[in-house]
């Protein structure tokens, strides 16, 4: 019999230990089918953020690089401009791009750096235990407020990929989601693009991926894809918002 | 009368600083900090205290805040650990110089690279020069007090300076210990209300802090922060005199456990301290004279008192957990510092053990006492800085 579905190469065969209904899981997968059928596993270095996607060195099957908290875009550029040849990605949260790492995602974008970003927008901080981050939405109880977000004084939610597409140094940016099969595929094709835009010399490619934190959000994994379709994607609409290339 | 409560080091400090009610509050999580701050969120949720909570986007952010707010004229609290307070580094000098009183509990926690969550003491240890205050602390109980008392020695009118209170990350922070509260009136009497010094929006007499001062008088503003650095002895030790009326707990700038007639000691910080005085007992059991000194306040550093209190010894260590590569251990550096005025001092060594949260035993201490003794009998100091407890 034929065999139509492996492991991909670019993922260690070693089980994932994210928590159950976690996004992260499958986004590692998707980025390591894409890099797998770009054949680029020689040539490809990620860099891990701080978070629960701090252990994503031990699931990619390539070389990985521990960046400090929100600086991942600033070590990828250095990264990329020494190795042209290389593809470089940094895989960041929310709490690592959109909190701490705020100035040093906008400025890799306004320099137009050549690289692929990926960010997991979970509307948490989840790895510390679900205190608000800048994406929490209004209303949305978290451990730092436990009455819910309110927008004073704690402000109201960001949306990084709306803030980046007024930049011009930015290629590519497009938001997706993980909680259906449609936008999974979705979400790789966006991911391969970012790649293919790096490849081609295009320039700065984000990719936000929306993913379910059932833990933090304290839902089931199926109640998080529901959230995620009933009360995140109004205010992170999926799709499209900006493509130079 | 105090209550008798089961509660970890993180708890234990979130609860003194809701009985203070502060002002306001930078919040910002991280390991193994993030449970306090947590906390102290529901007690603002729950309307147990009147701060303001400033929900920031990083530590650096957060130590901003706090100057911006205490520059203001409010009582100020944060707290974090390791990278955290790496990130604030910038401006810790900026809280001191502007002699902002703010007041900052630290659970110690290793520095990056390689990335680790557990308990050491590289954090603080690198903010020591920042012109902070620095109290540390053994256990939960010590955290507790030493964060009431802080405020008392920071907002001192003679002193205007940062404290940072540190206690070991996981083991003190996350570990449920037995601890007496004091009475939630009690505290707010002992600390008192927060007194203004030059605060901001004083239109009857506007002021700058931190203005641009070059060769004509920086050098004089630096002096001052090394003198007033110099009263807070003094202050340390009069507000723990008030403190004992008030809970029985005594303190003092360190803690000396049968020192009085050792020959052999050892000298070592926070949680590591609990677990040799058990190996002091042992030894004394034995007949042989061991003792321990717990310094508690590392910044400013009690010098004088230190080699006094050390001076009958004939050997010792000094046990750091932390390293300043290619040098000695912090600690190590500051007690060579104060034998040295001395005539007759002691064998020396430093030890560094426990990095990144490995496991300190007994059985390390007991290791270290023997070689002391060896010492102190006349024996060869092998060498003079060593990494123990250490996978070969």
């Amino acid at each position: 019999m034929k065999k139509i579905f492996d492991r991909p190469k670019s993922l260690k065969r070693v089980p994932f230990r994210y928590c159950p209904g976690c996004g992260h899981s499958l986004i590692h997968r998707l980025i390591a089918e894409c890099v797998d059928m770009l054949g680029i596993r020689e040539r490809v270095v990620g860099i891990a953020p701080v978070g629960c996607a701090v252990f994503a060195y031990d699931y990619f099957n390539f070389d990985m690089l521990e960046a400090a908290h929100g600086r991942p875009p600033a070590v990828a550029t250095a990264l990329k401009r020494v190795m042209p040849d290389r593809v470089i990605f940094s895989y960041q949260g929310d709490g690592d791009l959109a909190a701490i790492g705020t100035s040093e995602i906008i400025h890799a974008a306004a320099r137009g750096e050549n690289i692929s970003v990926f960010f997991v927008n979970n509307a948490t901080y989840g790895m510390t235990g679900g205190q608000m981050a800048p994406t929490t939405l209004i209303g949305q109880r978290t451990t730092t407020t436990p009455r819910g977000r309110s927008s004073r004084p704690d402000g109201y939610p960001l949306r990084v990929a709306e803030l980046l597409s007024t930049i011009e140094g930015v290629t590519y940016l497009e938001r997706v989601s993980v909680d259906s099969h449609r936008d999974v595929i979705a979400a790789k094709r966006a991911i391969e693009k970012a790649f293919v835009y790096q490849m081609t010399g295009k320039g700065f490619s984000l990719v936000e991926l929306l993913s379910p934190c059932p833990t933090d959000w304290g839902l089931s994994p199926n109640a998080s894809l529901r959230w995620m379709r009933e009360q995140m994607a109004h205010f992170f609409p999926t799709g499209l918002l900006k493509d130079a290339g | 009368m105090a209550k008798v409560v089961a509660v970890t080091g993180n708890e234990a400090v979130a609860n003194a600083l809701r009985q203070v009610n502060p002002d306001v509050c930078g919040i910002y999580p991280i390991t193994p900090q993030t449970d306090m701050m947590q906390r102290y969120a529901s007690f603002i949720s729950n309307g147990k205290v009147d701060t303001e909570a400033i929900l920031v986007e990083s530590e650096h952010s957060s130590m901003s805040a706090c100057i911006g707010a205490s520059a203001a004229g409010g009582r100020v609290v944060t707290a974090t650990s390791s990278q955290g307070l790496a990130l604030m580094w910038e401006m810790l000098h900026i809280a001191s110089g502007d002699r902002l009183p703010i007041i900052m509990p630290v659970v110690n926690r290793a520095l990056s690279a390689p990335l680790n969550i557990h308990g050491d003491h590289s954090d603080a240890m690198g903010a020591r020069d920042t012109g902070w205050i620095q109290i540390w602390s053994e256990n939960g109980q010590e955290a507790y007090d030493n964060t009431i008392q802080a405020f008392r020695i920071g907002e001192h009118m003679d002193i205007r300076l940062p404290v940072m209170v540190c206690m070991d990350g996981f083991i003190i922070s996350h570990s449920i210990e037995r601890l007496e509260y004091l009475e939630d009136a009690a505290v707010k009497d002992f600390v008192g209300p927060f007194k203004n010094l030059f605060p901001l929006l004083d239109l009857e007499k506007p002021k700058s802090y931190g203005p641009l001062i070059l060769t004509d008088l920086y050098h004089e503003y630096k002096r001052a922060q090394h003198e007033v650095m110099m009263k807070v002895k003094d202050v340390v030790l009069d507000v723990a005199k008030d403190f004992e009326k008030l809970s029985g707990r005594k303190y003092g700038l360190f803690e000396a456990y049968r020192l009085e007639d050792a020959d052999i000691a050892v000298v070592i910080l926070n949680s590591a301290a609990g677990t040799t005085k058990d190996v002091v007992d042992e030894l004394r059991d034995k007949g042989v004279k061991a003792g321990l000194l717990k310094p508690r306040l590392f910044r400013p550093f009690p010098y004088e008192e230190m080699a006094e209190a050390l001076k009958n010894t004939k050997a010792v260590c000094v046990m750091d957990r932390s390293d300043s590569f290619g040098g000695y251990g912090p600690l190590f550096m500051e007690v060579s510092s104060a034998l040295y005025q001395m005539k007759n001092r002691p064998a020396l060594i430093n030890k560094i053990y426990g990095l990144g949260g490995r496991d300190y035993l007994p059985s390390h201490g007991e290791m270290v006492f023997n070689e002391l003794a060896e010492i102190a009998a006349g024996g060869k100091i092998r060498a003079c800085k060593e990494y123990i407890g250490v996978r070969e």
